[in-house]
């Protein structure tokens, strides 16, 4: 038999190379459960609002699957997101420059930061968790400094339409949420970008063997995952209305979470943006659904940390390990 | 001229001298046995014909042109493969992936500005050569950490193919294989040689250098202590040179 005649398709290519089944299916029961507990969930209103609540995390979680595909972390994109949301405040409000340069800012600051964290990692061999660690510090020092701690309140119109807009019924961050999705999934998946990542995170010495570049690709993924903490700063300045220098704190263990569950290893090699997405949604909807039910919200940081627990474990049970 | 030709090879770390004027040819299409204690200087001798080392004295030739100066990059494109005991397989990846790993071939579907990975391309070009060496894979699309191990050396070698090499350098093939893993690889080492490929096999195994090498080298402290036809010879009388009672 040859190899070359096995089934094939761009469907069974899909299924394969995207979400472990058990998050997806996870996604749904808890979904037909809330919609039997509550008669609004399942109203496109609170959908939307699901995605809504999910895109500033979702947006971050894209960019930690990547890092984290890599075997790297960055724990930098909570603060990083607080840092460049407050540099684009700065930039259109206090020195009133036109309302395009705020979302030039936000993402300049963003991979300004994770380029920094990318150089670190490699060019002065620093873990990635100190240095992105230290990187967590330093820009919400920096946010808060650029703006005496107080938050910057109003922004122009066009500005804010980026968060509060409804083009089409649909909230303009869950467009921009969708769209940095698909384009990563297309570049996790199938590109060579993405398959340097993965291999970089499976083998390193693989793949610098094969000729693999591995010290570039590591500091633009850092660079990568900086820049979408500046696309969530972007979304968070202008939902809010404001420069908040204290945005987004926790949202990394949110985001690495969320990738986690979604079927992402920890330790590098393999994850998916589809899985990533899923993971998202399934805490979204948790948080959701949770509040809709009027349920303390103590429950439910419990009940995310159950669900992550439980991802890891599933994971593990599942996966035929091969010993090593 | 033969395909391989090392005259006087020397190579000095600090003080010690790890190969001292090591001489042999190998012939096309030809399995050599490459024998010898731990630090006889078989690794060292084959990082040098493949460019990781610079002989300090001495000449390597492929094919009548010296390959001596070379870079790692420049022997490879000239077709020497060296096949490492780790492999440097990436264990979550599919067995198309990691035969292609580095050089995945692209397409660009409305003229996109980055390619895309040529999926369906990949995964035939891999089969094909997976089925042109006749190993046994159970699918293109297994991620290659759950192959056994002598799957992964057989994915090792596919990938080392596609870079049509001359000679192929490996490094312990059937170290940690269970036993009819190891006829598997032998056999693959055949299939190449009946390509009309070289293969320089180093190994601690005598059975399996018995069993398929034409010919059997043996070092010893540096230096070439035996050369023969493996008819020719006999398991005792290796070993007797690997140790030095010759």
């Amino acid at each position: 038999m040859s190899l070359a005649t096995q089934s094939s398709g761009w469907l069974g290519r899909l299924g394969r190379s995207t979400v472990r089944t058990e998050s997806l299916v996870v996604l749904v029961l808890l979904m037909a459960a809330m919609s039997v507990l509550s008669p609004y969930f399942l109203s496109v209103s609170n959908l939307l609002n699901v995605l809504l609540a999910t895109a500033t995390i979702g947006v971050l979680a894209i960019g930690s699957t990547f890092v984290i595909c890599s075997a790297g972390i960055d724990l930098s994109i909570g603060s990083l997101l607080g840092f460049s949301s407050v540099v684009g405040a700065v930039a259109v409000h206090n020195w009133g420059l036109p309302w395009p340069t705020g979302i030039v800012a936000c993402l300049i600051a963003g991979t300004a930061a994770g380029c920094l964290n990318g150089l670190l990692v490699t060019g002065a061999k620093i873990p990635a968790f100190i240095v992105t660690l230290g990187m967590l510090g330093i820009a919400r020092g920096a946010a808060l400094l650029a703006c005496d701690g107080q938050p910057i309140y109003g922004l122009p119109a066009d500005l804010v339409y980026l968060g509060q807009g409804r083009p089409l019924g649909v909230p303009t961050p869950v467009i921009v949420f969708l769209g940095v999705a698909a384009i990563a999934y297309y570049v996790l998946a199938h590109t060579r970008f993405g398959r340097y990542t993965l291999v970089i995170g499976d083998n390193e010495g693989a793949a610098r063997a094969m000729g693999v570049p591995v010290e570039s690709q590591r500091v633009r993924l850092y660079a990568l995952s900086g820049f979408l903490a500046g696309v969530a700063g972007l979304l968070f300045m202008a939902r809010t209305n404001a420069g908040d220098p204290t945005a987004g704190q926790n949202y990394e263990l949110a985001a690495i979470t969320a990738a986690i569950i979604g079927g992402t290893n920890l330790f590098g090699g393999r994850g998916s943006i589809i899985g990533t997405v899923v993971g998202a949604l399934i805490v979204g909807v948790l948080q959701n659904g949770l509040n809709l039910l009027a349920v303390q919200a103590f429950y439910q940081q419990m009940a995310i940390g159950v669900v992550l627990i439980a991802a890891v474990w599933l994971d593990h049970v599942n996966r035929l390990r091969p010993a090593r | 001229m033969s395909l391989l030709d090392l005259t006087g090879v020397t190579k000095r770390f600090a003080t010690v001298e790890a190969l001292r004027g090591v001489s042999f040819a190998v012939e096309a299409g030809s399995v050599i046995g490459l024998v010898g204690d731990n630090g006889a200087g078989k690794s060292t001798l084959m990082k040098c014909v493949t460019g990781v080392h610079r002989p300090d004295d001495g000449s390597i030739s492929l094919n009548g042109q010296s390959i001596t100066d070379l870079d790692p990059g420049a022997i490879r494109r000239l077709g020497v493969e060296m096949i490492y005991q780790d492999l440097a397989l990436a264990r979550q990846q599919d067995v198309a992936a990691n035969i292609f790993l580095g050089r995945e071939p692209t397409r660009r579907p409305f003229g996109l500005p980055v390619g895309l990975i040529d999926q369906p391309r990949m995964e035939r070009e891999a089969a094909a050569i997976i089925d042109r060496l006749g190993a046994r894979i159970p699918s293109i699309r297994v991620p290659v950490g759950q192959l056994s191990g002598g799957q992964q050396q057989s994915v090792a070698i596919a990938r080392a193919l596609t870079f049509a090499p001359k000679l192929m350098i490996m490094d312990e093939p059937t170290a940690a294989l269970a036993v009819r893993e190891v006829d598997h690889v032998l056999d693959l080492i055949r299939e190449l040689r009946r390509q009309g490929i070289a293969v320089i096999l180093i190994s601690h195994r005598l059975t399996d250098v018995f069993s398929v090498c034409d010919r059997i080298i043996a070092l010893r402290q540096g230096q070439v202590v035996a050369d023969e036809l493996t008819v020719r010879t006999s398991m005792n009388v290796v070993v007797a040179h690997i140790v030095g009672a010759g």
